[in-house]
């Protein structure tokens, strides 16, 4: 087992969003502002964690045929349980997600990591790897709501950097999430490409 | 006989080439918009020069930043990014404040353009892009001045003596209130023809529009087969399904209203996002037509030229790749013969 590999696979080489271009439905829908992106960022952590764990442990159990039912179902569990959660501790979050939430069901991070790896690996490893690929998802939807919140409504974490007045709309609008998400994967291209190039 | 006495110079073709380049033909084009902005100036005052300057130089601008910042031939002098510039501050209101002008120009040549290669590689038309991003100022992109009611000279070259400026309806409007009473009672045919009526800065006269075009024609920097089909399209639709029942008017109104001559001559003519074929121009010109005339009729917009456009723009790779001139002396490939149809029992 190596920490230190599944962090740089699931933060860079293997990013689940700017690399393996899953889930890109709720990442283009709801980063708009950082508490949003946050909230998502850490219930999708939390999920995947938790669904490669139980997947992990029933990995002998559940037959072949009917292995993608399975994971759903176990994968639904998480789900409700965090939507409930959040609905009692956070419901402005809650709220402001809205269908978000439930839809983690069929979010396909959640999917490929219990069909390419948790089926496949140890509870231990399958723990840590839908920590790292829960982070990298995490960490890209809060670079894209913080560019997003700060061009398209003019603030950042809810604080005000300058007027309203000044914010294109159009950055907060689906057409905005589209713009940043390309220009992330761009850079993400290209950050690697150097790496390569660099050795 | 020596042949290397002769002195031949051995190359491929071609031999023989004109002095066309892509500045040539872009400074056509901006010659060409000259009687637009003259009008302009005219209609709304100075203003609309400061505004088509500012723009125009924020465009040449950009493009010359991104191309000293990332290390590549500078292209700046193919004056493509000028006129890019010009026809941002075309498509505007003529009350738009500066700041937004060279927010839509930055979109329009490093977004749109630059980062998809440059030019010749921008897949939408970066003015209208920009025209697009920049409705995120709704407000500032929606206020309207009415015809020579520009304030002296210097005034009106400052962002804040145009607050004052009245909303005032543009034909649009009131088109698409379907009130072509008031609209004909507002202005009459002859206004709308010279263009002094409201409207963004370089859409305003139809006719300068027209001599523009025409020029282009006549130069033979663009085909008819764009304009043609595409305004053509417009007044066959609104001819036949006219709102009110002067059907020669509605149609009249229509044509003259709005960034229709505009579009149809400066915007969906640009040689990368349009068809290559004669019959694909055709093909665009009529999908940019029928958009056109169903978010005027069915949408929330007043005017669904630039979306239109946008839209025919994105449709371009399928046109082409659909709509193939044949190769002279090919015979025609014979398709196929589809398989019968299988008898459905009790059909």
């Amino acid at each position: 087992m190596n920490i230190g590999k599944q962090l740089k696979e699931g933060l860079i080489t293997q990013n689940p969003v700017l690399v393996q271009l899953l889930g890109m439905c709720s990442t283009l829908a709801i980063t708009t502002t950082i508490s949003n992106g946050i909230g998502m960022g850490l219930s999708v952590t939390a999920i995947l964690t938790l669904s490669n764990v139980f997947i992990s442990l029933l990995r002998k159990i559940i037959p072949e045929q009917i292995r993608i039912a399975s994971y759903i179902v176990v994968i639904a569990g998480f789900v409700t349980m965090v939507d409930l959660l959040l609905q009692a501790y956070q419901p402005d979050i809650a709220e402001s997600l809205g269908v978000f939430i439930p839809l983690i069901v069929v979010n396909c991070i959640i999917l490929a990591r219990a069909e390419s790896f948790a089926s496949k690996n140890k509870v231990l490893p399958a723990a840590v790897d839908g920590i790292c690929q829960g982070l990298g998802y995490t960490v890209v939807l809060v670079v894209m709501s913080a560019i997003r919140e700060l061009l398209g409504s003019g603030s950042l974490a809810g604080a005000r950097v300058f007027p309203a007045d000044y914010a294109a709309t159009m950055m907060a609008l689906p057409v905005g999430g589209f713009l940043t998400l390309g220009a992330l994967i761009a850079l993400m291209q290209w950050i690697q490409n150097k790496a390569k190039g660099g050795k | 006989m020596n042949y290397k006495e002769l002195n031949l110079i051995g190359s491929s073709s071609p031999h023989l080439r004109t002095k066309d380049s892509a500045a040539h033909i872009m400074g056509e084009v901006l010659i060409a918009m000259v009687p637009a902005l003259g009008f302009a100036v005219y209609n709304f005052g100075w203003r609309a020069l400061a505004n088509t300057l500012v723009s125009a130089a924020g465009c040449v601008f950009f493009e010359w930043l991104y191309r000293v910042l990332l290390r590549k031939n500078c292209t700046v002098g193919d004056l493509s990014a000028a006129v890019t510039g010009v026809l941002i501050a075309f498509v505007c209101p003529v009350t738009i404040p500066y700041w937004i002008l060279l927010i839509g120009d930055f979109f329009a040549i490093v977004v749109v353009k630059q980062l998809f290669g440059g030019v010749g590689k921008n897949f939408l038309n970066p003015a209208l892009a920009a025209r697009a991003f920049m409705l995120s100022w709704a407000g500032e992109m929606t206020t309207w001045v009415g015809p020579r009611s520009a304030p002296p000279l210097w005034t009106t070259l400052f962002p804040g003596t145009v607050a004052d400026a009245v909303t005032y309806p543009t034909p649009m409007a009131l088109l698409h209130e379907n009130n072509l009473a008031g609209l004909q009672q507002m202005y009459d045919l002859p206004k709308m023809l010279v263009g002094l009526i409201g409207g963004c800065v370089g859409e305003v006269s139809a006719l300068m529009l027209l001599i523009g075009g025409a020029f282009l024609i006549l130069r033979k920097v663009i085909t008819w087969y764009i304009p043609a089909s595409y305004i053509g399209s417009v007044a066959l639709l609104t001819f036949l399904f006219p709102r009110g029942n002067d059907p020669l008017m509605w149609m009249l109104y229509n044509l003259l209203g709005g960034g229709l001559m505009l579009g149809a001559f400066f915007m969906a003519t640009d040689y990368v996002t349009s068809p290559v074929s004669h019959k694909g121009q055709v093909i665009f010109g009529v999908g940019c037509g029928l958009i056109t005339v169903f978010i005027r009729y069915f949408g929330s917009y007043n005017e669904g030229v630039c979306y239109a456009i946008l839209v025919m723009n994105l449709m371009v790779w399928l046109i082409d790749k659909n709509v193939r001139p044949s190769r002279f002396g090919v015979p025609k490939v014979k398709k196929a013969p589809k398989a019968e149809k299988k008898e459905v029992d009790g059909k």
